[in-house]
């Protein structure tokens, strides 16, 4: 394929908004009260409208007649390249709502470096979805800091979010080969010169959380390689069920 | 839920120069989120550029059962209506 590292390079941004939209999907109907649970359905779909302007565009350099569909819905689980940190299951509200500050904060950070990208496209997603991203990370700070702050059992349950979550953080600054290419093409975003602003801002949310930044450094990683956790298959088995069962359906 | 949320009233304006207007109601643990749900709940399709939000129980409403004698002597005195005048026919939106 020409353009490979390309192409790599956008379903490594894409893979993350749609594992993390449905993760947030699967709240629907069953989020904590019809305000929340609205709330977390519509950053779900933000995350799939981004990820579908992302997988067009691989599609179309791929070739070959590829579909978004394709892309989502027929690849195994070892040729998804998000980050292990959104594969992770909802558990209580504070995983969810810690899981995603988590990811935000990040995602906000590429996305004003991605907007300045010499990819006219690339930049255009970027500019779109910053608007979104921002509301999102308004959300999940608001609630991290809501149950941090709040009574004894929230704080508890969001510390233990923060405390078994820390681990993914540091794969979300890893260089992947194709990460390396685009960065020097001046298309993709060096994601290592985000870490300090990330710590800085999560650690200031934390903070105000009345939160303990978790003091361990070791660190997972393996999903921008492929390599994921036990819980990635069975979310590929949801989301893949009906592409598999009714080959090429479409509605 | 055992515990609800209190109530709250939730006004949108949807286009610069037009009033808030009453869009329905939602619960909320305190104003800043009853703002964020509001956005969620009334927004989410653009159909806003402002929105209020007011603790249901901050709101003193009129007692329908007194709808009788705060609202009918009105009807009965015509004068207070302006429906005397000729309008030229120029006038459209009266």
């Amino acid at each position: 394929m020409k353009n490979e590292s390309l192409y790599k390079y956008i379903l490594g941004i894409a893979d993350n908004s749609l594992i993390l939209g449905q993760r947030l999907g699967e709240l629907c109907g069953h989020g904590p009260n019809l305000e929340i649970d609205i709330a977390c359905t519509n950053i779900s779909l933000d995350l799939l409208g981004q990820t579908r302007s992302y997988y067009q565009y691989a599609a179309k350099i791929k070739g070959d007649n590829t579909t978004e569909d394709d892309i989502a819905f027929l690849r195994k689980e070892r040729e998804y390249i998000n980050v292990l940190l959104v594969e992770q299951p909802n558990k209580d509200f504070a995983h969810t709502m810690a899981r995603q500050f988590l990811f935000d904060a990040y995602h906000l950070l590429l996305l004003q470096e991605l907007e300045k990208s010499h990819d006219m496209t690339l930049a255009a997603i970027a500019k779109k979805s910053i608007k979104e991203v921002s509301y999102h990370l308004r959300f999940s700070s608001d609630w991290v800091k809501r149950l941090g702050d709040g009574t004894k059992e929230s704080h508890e349950r969001m510390q233990n979010a923060i405390d078994s979550l820390w681990t993914y953080t540091d794969e979300l600054f890893h260089q992947t080969e194709a990460d390396i290419v685009m960065v020097e093409e001046g298309i993709g975003v060096d994601v290592t010169k985000l870490r300090d602003a990330y710590l800085e801002k999560v650690s200031t949310i934390l903070e105000e959380a009345t939160l303990k930044i978790p003091e361990n450094k070791w660190f997972q990683k393996g999903g921008k390689q492929g390599i994921h956790t036990e819980h990635l298959g069975y979310l590929l088995s949801d989301l893949q069920y009906m592409q598999r069962t009714y080959p090429n359906m479409e509605w | 839920m055992k515990k609800n949320w209190p109530l709250w009233e939730v006004f949108v304006r949807s286009k610069n120069g037009l009033e808030h207007r009453h869009f329905g109601s939602l619960h909320a643990a305190d104003a800043e989120m009853a703002l964020e749900n509001a956005r969620d709940v009334y927004t989410r399709r653009s159909e806003g550029v402002s929105i209020w939000v007011v603790e249901s129980k901050d709101i003193t409403a009129s007692n329908p059962e007194n709808n009788g004698e705060l609202f009918e002597p009105a009807q009965d005195k015509v004068y207070r209506h302006p429906t005397f005048y000729d309008l030229p026919d120029e006038v459209k939106h009266m």
